[in-house]
């Protein structure tokens, strides 16, 4: 338990030094996760040894973003008075990241790549 | 009532609602009774009807809170498994990854542009297909509002999770692959958890889009609304 925190732990900070010294406006934690699978990669980190910890921590952030989300009832005010753009734009949004991804992938596999492709 | 507003109590409260409300969903299966919606939903009427202020809620909630980046940090142990199907189809998967992230953040951005949306909004929805922790952290760092994007996120997710299979075959997307990795892309752990019904392989690739497209928005949600005149 000590060791898996420790792994994750260090890789957050590692992430959020590396975000704040290079001033990459990418969240700390992200380059966290890179890092994280970079050190799995090159066995630096046994995967038995966060194996535990990440199973638990992916499987609930559901539950860790319950209180972010709580926060949505001061902001009331400002969604009712732009509900109309909020949820038109994501609506169409969604669609098109659907069909998008969707449809080049598909292309992409056809073309070029078909033969490795398992189905 | 003072009892209620300590953060034993308040924390007790948040673990039994989300316990509650996965018990419902279980019960029924409804996609649309997703615990989290109906955690935050259950909380803020209780917050409400209790007079607790939400800057007292927010001192116990941030020991949940917290949690949520070092669950990203977690993901790398899915990404890193899934690293050889990734270097199997490489360019399918970054291209079509690479296209949906700009498309989805030009798209909602654009669009909530020209419908008169304030800044703050435009920046709150730009990452709304990505995973809620890494969305809230891309919100916050641009200068949205996290807890905005938050609920956005889920609501994407179900919006995802239930029309997704309809509107990808009305575009003609048939391959089963394809439609794992748009759900993953566009609706996340949500659509990726409807995938998953369909077949372990199915969830597993669905996840790479998670993971690919929330690295990708961490990446290109900054300048690509500097390009469009946002920030």
């Amino acid at each position: 338990m000590v060791k898996q925190c420790s792994i994750i732990f260090a890789c957050l900070a590692a992430g959020e030094f590396i975000a704040w010294i290079f001033k990459i406006p990418i969240p700390g934690s992200i380059i966290g996760m890179l890092l994280l699978t970079t050190l799995l990669q090159n066995k630096v980190v046994n995967i038995e040894s966060v194996k535990g910890i990440s199973q638990f921590l992916v499987s609930n952030m559901g539950f860790f973003f319950v209180p972010p989300g709580v926060a949505i009832m001061l902001y009331f005010d400002i969604i009712s008075a732009q509900w109309f753009p909020i949820v038109t734009a994501t609506l169409l949004s969604i669609a098109i990241v659907l069909i998008v991804t969707g449809w080049v992938h598909q292309f992409v596999n056809s073309r070029k790549f078909k033969f490795r492709f398992k189905h | 009532m003072e009892f209620l507003e300590s953060d034993v109590s308040l924390i007790a409260i948040t673990f039994l609602t989300f316990l509650g409300a996965r018990k419902l969903q279980t019960l029924t299966g409804l996609v649309i009774l997703n615990p989290v919606l109906i955690t935050i939903a259950v909380l803020i009427l209780f917050l409400k009807l209790t007079g607790i202020s939400y800057e007292t809620y927010s001192q116990s909630g941030h020991m949940v809170e917290f949690w949520l980046r070092p669950a990203i940090v977690a993901l790398g142990v899915p990404l890193y498994t899934q690293l050889r199907t990734i270097r199997q189809q490489l360019m399918p998967i970054l291209i079509s990854e690479f296209a949906g992230c700009v498309a989805g953040i030009v798209s909602v951005v654009a669009i909530a542009k020209a419908l008169g949306a304030s800044k703050e909004i435009i920046i709150s929805l730009a990452p709304k297909s990505v995973t809620a922790p890494i969305a809230i952290d891309i919100s916050s760092q641009l200068g949205g509002i996290p807890s905005l994007t938050a609920a956005i996120v889920v609501c994407v997710g179900l919006t995802g999770a239930i029309l997704g299979l309809k509107v990808l075959s009305y575009g003609h997307v048939v391959n089963p692959f394809a439609k794992s990795i748009s759900m993953g892309t566009a609706a996340h752990v949500i659509g990726t958890s409807r995938m998953a019904e369909f077949g372990e392989q199915y969830g597993a690739f669905a996840t790479l889009g998670i993971i690919i497209n929330g690295i990708l928005t961490a990446i290109l949600a900054g300048p690509i609304m500097q390009m469009m005149g946002i920030c």
